[in-house]
């Protein structure tokens, strides 16, 4: 995740000094500016949902949406911490956005005790995001329990890509993703 | 149609309702009787007088029921039609073997109407035990030779046929769930609402009318009530967070659900309509999977108040709980069986989960699969079998099982899972 972060601050950063102009004087000489070191950002753009591609290209932190979880286990794990945190500062600055938050379970026991454990993960990502600043009223957490795998699976291995929360965005205007 | 008999119990016995299930295999469910009652009552259904095709289809039926049952074997009842008022030499059919024998006709009435009726006789005692008459429309003639099952059921044994009754469950096929109505036997399935989203939990109301249920189709469950014969639904609850769990109260008015809007998942009543909502449990925990009592006083609930998922009771207005199950580490799923005698459940022994039945005056547990994904089971409203789904090779399929364990039916569809049985109660 700390890989993805930082190609995305300087690209966001590149794109707030566009229109600045460049003192050439106090840059890098030009022939060690690699080209190739510059990510093309879209400012304002949307993709077909309505959201800010921000949100959605595979380069942005925020498009990783998906936080997983231990056997029996109900805590956002320390490396799944910097993720809720984006998410939380997003939501901070963005105060018209709201997301649902969707627990999973893997497949065992029953479907309706599987619902309500799905929905203690849901519940212990809202609870960070809304400690690290998001509003009550922009975030709801639900549980689809075991209904809806990722990976249909009935092994150790899908057992572990189900046992998940997933955030869904909706743009002020009601387009989103739920 | 002729019927395979086997004596020996626990034979695998294929029945073929019909050439009708044949041609409709994909969407009609099959069943298979895989285990049969130790004493099975001896009983001849005589090919009934009259219509030739209705009768065939009026006696097919009632041997398919007894049959299925597992606390009949069938006589061979010889090739002679023979209707309710033929005279009958109780000798000769008591050298066959039977105990009781049914007769009947089925007779064209005015404006196209059939008339089914039927005598039952016991055979040892040389009398009859009574008789009925039917009226029926062509297309109802299934119908009709159910009521005379349960007739003859409830002669024989002295509890309620639910030969009559239907059956929800919910069939997940090629990315679509569909919520489904059939006959107690499998036949007659229609289809109530089809979604591209899970839907779980069904439940009947105490009248048959209305299926409650919990649909994803709003991307988070949602509790409906959904009216069968007019198709209208109405959302019950959904308010913040999750919905689910519905379970009707005895007289019909309100619904237990469980609601996550204050924090985690608890126990709430709400109106049939969605008005009304109160909060039942205030626990630190998850409470879930409420049922009520039949005498609609308590409320049974899967907690894990106590660290593992556990069954307790409670009164039908909330307050203290007491504990239920001890044994093992997670015990789900409660529901009281009609008679108010006993709690089947589900429970994981080994790291199997299977379905067990307590016995509510002594408390004695007894698991009666051997399977290992049962779940979501239901009562037959008479309380002698549990319909519950599993899975076999992988797929799911329902499973019916009676109280005592010994006879097993199941219940499958071929192009797709079945889940989520609710047993409807005795017809009205």
């Amino acid at each position: 995740m700390k890989k993805l972060l930082i190609p995305a601050l300087l690209a966001a950063l590149l794109a707030g000094c566009s229109s600045t102009p460049v003192d050439e004087t106090s840059g890098a000489p030009v022939d060690s500016r690699g080209g190739s070191g510059v990510t093309p950002v879209t400012a304002g753009g949307l993709d077909s949902r309505g959201l800010p591609r921000e949100l959605t290209d595979p380069k942005s932190q925020l498009s990783q949406r998906s936080i997983y979880f231990d056997l029996d286990k109900y805590d956002v794990k320390p490396e799944y911490q910097d993720l809720v945190a984006a998410h939380a500062k997003y939501l901070v600055a963005n105060r018209g956005f709201k997301v649902l938050i969707q627990g999973n379970t893997d497949e065992r026991g029953s479907r309706e005790y599987n619902l309500s454990l799905g929905q203690k993960r849901s519940d212990a990502v809202k609870r960070s995001l809304v400690t690290l600043g998001a509003k009550e009223d922009q975030v709801e957490s639900v549980s689809l329990g075991e209904e809806k795998p990722k990976n249909p699976g009935h092994d150790e291995a899908a057992w572990a890509e189900n046992r998940r929360a997933d955030i869904l965005y909706r743009a002020p205007d009601g387009r989103g993703e739920f | 149609m002729k019927m395979t008999l086997m004596p020996q119990i626990f034979h695998k016995i294929l029945v073929f309702l019909s050439l009708l299930a044949a041609t409709l295999a994909h969407a009609q469910l099959s069943i298979e009787i895989t285990g049969a009652g130790a004493n099975r009552i001896p009983v001849a259904i005589a090919n009934f007088a009259g219509d030739p095709a209705a009768a065939q289809v009026v006696t097919a039926t009632i041997r398919a029921d007894l049959e299925r049952s597992g606390l009949f074997k069938l006589v061979d009842p010889g090739g002679a039609p023979l209707d309710e008022n033929s005279p009958v030499n109780f000798g000769d059919w008591k050298g066959r073997g039977a105990d009781a024998l049914a007769a009947g006709s089925l007779v064209r009435g005015a404006n196209g109407r059939m008339e089914a009726r039927f005598r039952l006789y016991d055979t040892q005692k040389q009398a009859a035990l009574g008789g009925a008459v039917y009226v029926t429309g062509n297309d109802q003639l299934r119908a009709a030779g159910h009521r005379i099952a349960d007739y003859i059921y409830e002669k024989l044994t002295g509890e309620k046929g639910v030969f009559s009754t239907r059956v929800a469950y919910v069939v997940k096929s090629g990315g679509q769930f569909k919520l489904q109505i059939a006959d107690a036997d499998g036949q007659g399935a229609a289809t109530a609402l089809t979604s591209r989203e899970p839907i779980i939990s069904p439940v009947w109301s105490p009248d048959g009318s209305r299926l409650a249920y919990v649909s994803f189709e709003k991307k988070k469950p949602v509790i409906y009530v959904h009216s069968l014969a007019s198709g209208q639904r109405q959302v019950v609850a959904n308010f913040k967070g999750s919905n689910s769990a519905p379970a009707w109260s005895p007289d019909g008015r309100r619904l237990a659900v469980v609601l996550s809007k204050d924090g985690n998942s608890q126990i709430y009543v709400v109106n049939a309509d969605g008005t009304g909502v109160q909060r039942l449990t205030q626990s630190a925990g998850i409470d879930t999977e409420p049922r009520y009592s039949p005498d609609g006083g308590s409320i049974y609930f899967t907690s894990d108040r106590g660290g593992s998922p556990q069954i307790y009771r409670m009164g039908a207005n909330g307050g203290d709980a007491q504990r239920i199950t001890f044994e093992g580490s997670y015990n789900v799923s409660p529901r009281p069986s009609p008679d108010g005698k006993s709690l089947a459940f589900i429970s994981r022994r080994d790291g199997r989960f299977q379905l067990a039945v307590m016995d509510l005056a002594s408390k004695q547990v007894q698991i009666l699969t051997d399977s290992h994904k049962d779940e979501s089971p239901s009562f037959a409203p008479n309380s002698r079998m549990v319909l519950i789904a599993t899975e076999i090779g992988g797929r799911g399929v329902l499973s019916a099982v009676s109280t005592d364990g010994r006879i097993k039916q199941r219940l499958s569809i071929a192009a797709g899972d079945v889940r989520e049985p609710a047993w409807g109660p005795f017809n009205q």
